[in-house]
């Protein structure tokens, strides 16, 4: 076991970086070995499945007019579900935070709402509501907007779905910008939406693309508050999980793989640069913090 | 006219963003929510218990309850060691540890379901393997346990892990000098301290387990009595037109959904109490 020692010619006796702490072995074994078992393994998986194409039928899986139509839609809708709620999102916020309205607290509670609800609940929920036979559909559909069954279902699933990320972003930032910021503003003449615009907003703007990213990330690879308002029409409504399902039922492994890899891609891509951004933000010194 | 603060908006513009955000919650949490309740009950109570009682649904409960209880501990003893050793100790390639944490977020929970039938489905990498030796994982319970697990895996962690962080190592360094054993300190100052976040974590992983639909839905094969979960045979139900059934089943979800949202109210307040004490 030591015997590498003696191959270099007897280094000082460095003593390991003492460790007051017992448990490392244990703790960072139990750790590795569950994250092999649970997550390395089942990806590696997923790359050699879809490696076992050769490289033209590959490109042909994931290139061909249904895939890319469902890519589009799958990417398409996440991105403007994430526009809506950056917008509600950020209202929500800001009445939580800044106004006092009787329910408040309760309305806070309610927000993580749509994570905590399973989203084949939140599914049948939101065909119900928006569905030709529901409450908001016959309204919708008096207006000649089809409610469900269309990529406006697939939006508002994922507005439900995304709502409360960027909430929980904003909120806590907001809470911290200091009033001595906005006395200033006002004090300096400017009227109370410059303050908005330039002052409040440039503060909440790294909050607000964290809770955007997270919101479209999440989008994009739902599926069980979709498939219930979708419809699932091929080349229409149809989202690339749902795709992937497809190809599994016809033990078309390989394709399903191969779709699931392109689109854990770009789910990587978006991560690494939300990550990329985080580290960026705390760099620089916030107004926040250079106030505080 | 009361004079309102320079940092303030005019009453009529905080009552019309207060009346926006109403309107949006209405739209897309209270109607949809309420409406579970409303078609669920839609037949009256008769029907209403007699989806709930119903065998198959008896069955899902049954199979949901038993993922969760494999699935939830497996995932609290990963928490707490990962926690233990992100928190306590220092090493390299942390970054890529907690980076791994975080990755089943990412993925969508039909790739979730789909590692596994890659990996032991008929025609997966360990297929004809399973097959000779006459292992049904995949359309089967394990293949839906490993599914939990995999979506569940971060929450525990996740919840422990800034809990331990800001709490620092003193205790436990002090506990260590009187002379506790590493087991002690773990169990008499560590876990006492974190218990608020180890148990939101277990509230969030349990709600998950109950709840996945896109990952199980891969796996389970959707036979019925066997291999449905509650979020799976509210699905069959659904799309045999049996409406009011499934509904009566998803408001069980609902009021797990709902008492999640209480359990984490609760944890706030209490160690919001801690603190202030």
């Amino acid at each position: 076991m030591n015997s590498s020692s003696s191959s270099s010619p007897a280094p000082a006796k460095r003593p390991r970086s003492y460790r007051p702490i017992p448990g490392l072995g244990l703790s960072l074994g139990i750790s590795l070995f569950w994250i092999g078992l649970v997550v390395i393994i089942p990806l590696v998986a997923l790359v050699l499945m879809s490696l076992r194409l050769d490289a033209e039928t590959f490109w042909n899986v994931v290139t061909n007019e249904r895939a890319l139509m469902a890519y589009a839609l799958s990417f398409g809708s996440a991105l403007v579900a994430a526009i809506i709620n950056l917008f509600f999102g950020l209202l929500l916020a800001w009445i939580l935070v800044r106004y006092r309205f009787p329910g408040r607290g309760l309305l806070d509670a309610i927000i993580d709402l749509p994570l905590a609800l399973p989203t084949a609940v939140a599914g049948i929920a939101l065909t119900a509501t928006f569905g030709p036979h529901g409450p908001v559909g016959e309204m919708l559909a008096d207006m000649g907007i089809q409610g469900a069954y269309s990529r406006l279902g697939i939006v508002i699933a994922l507005v439900f779905i995304g709502i409360p990320f960027v909430v929980r972003a904003v909120q806590p930032i907001l809470k911290d910008i200091q009033p001595e910021l906005e006395e200033a503003a006002a004090t300096l003449g400017a009227t109370r939406s410059q303050t908005f615009f330039r002052v409040i907003l440039p503060a909440l703007r790294p909050a607000l693309l964290t809770g955007f990213a997270l919101a479209f990330a999440r989008g994009v690879g739902e599926y069980g508050s979709v498939v219930f308002i979708s419809g699932n029409l091929p080349n229409k409504t149809e989202i690339v999980p749902f795709l992937i399902m497809t190809k599994l039922e016809q033990y078309e492994y390989s394709q399903a793989a191969a779709l699931a890899f392109v689109m854990l891609i770009f789910s990587f891509g978006i991560l690494f640069a939300l990550n990329r951004f985080e580290k960026a933000r705390r760099r620089l010194p916030r107004i926040v913090e250079a106030t505080a | 006219m009361t004079a309102r603060a320079a940092t303030n908006e005019a009453l009529w513009v905080r009552v019309l963003l207060v009346v926006i955000a109403l309107a949006f919650l209405t739209l897309f949490l209270f109607i949809p929510v309420g409406l579970v309740f409303g078609e669920a009950l839609s037949d009256g109570l008769a029907t209403y218990f007699a989806a709930l009682t119903d065998p198959d649904a008896g069955a899902a409960i049954r199979l949901t309850l038993i993922t969760a209880a494999i699935a939830v501990p497996l995932n609290v003893v990963f928490g707490l060691a990962a926690a233990w050793a992100i928190t306590r100790h220092d090493f390299r390639g942390k970054g890529f540890l907690v980076a791994m944490i975080d990755l089943p977020f990412a993925i969508s929970p039909v790739i979730s379901g789909l590692v596994f039938v890659l990996l032991f489905g008929a025609a997966g990498i360990f297929g004809p393997m399973l097959a000779e030796a006459d292992v049904h994982i995949v359309f089967a319970v394990p293949g839906i346990i490993l599914a939990t697990i995999f979506v569940t895996f971060p929450y525990v962690a996740r919840e422990i892990i800034p809990t331990m962080a800001a709490k620092g190592r003193d205790q436990e360094l002090a506990a260590l000098t009187l002379g506790a054993t590493g087991f002690q300190t773990f169990f008499r100052v560590t876990l006492p301290n974190a218990r608020w976040a180890l148990f939101h974590g277990v509230v969030l992983c349990t709600a998950r387990a109950v709840g996945e639909f896109g990952a199980v839905s891969v796996v389970s094969g959707h036979i019925r009595g066997e291999t449905n979960t509650v979020p799976l045979h509210i699905e069959v139900l659904y799309n045999e037109y049996q409406l009011t059934s499934a509904f009566a089943v998803a408001t069980l979800l609902v009021l797990v959904a709902l008492l999640t949202l209480v359990a984490k109210q609760a944890v706030s307040w209490l160690e919001n109490r801690r603190v202030v004490a």
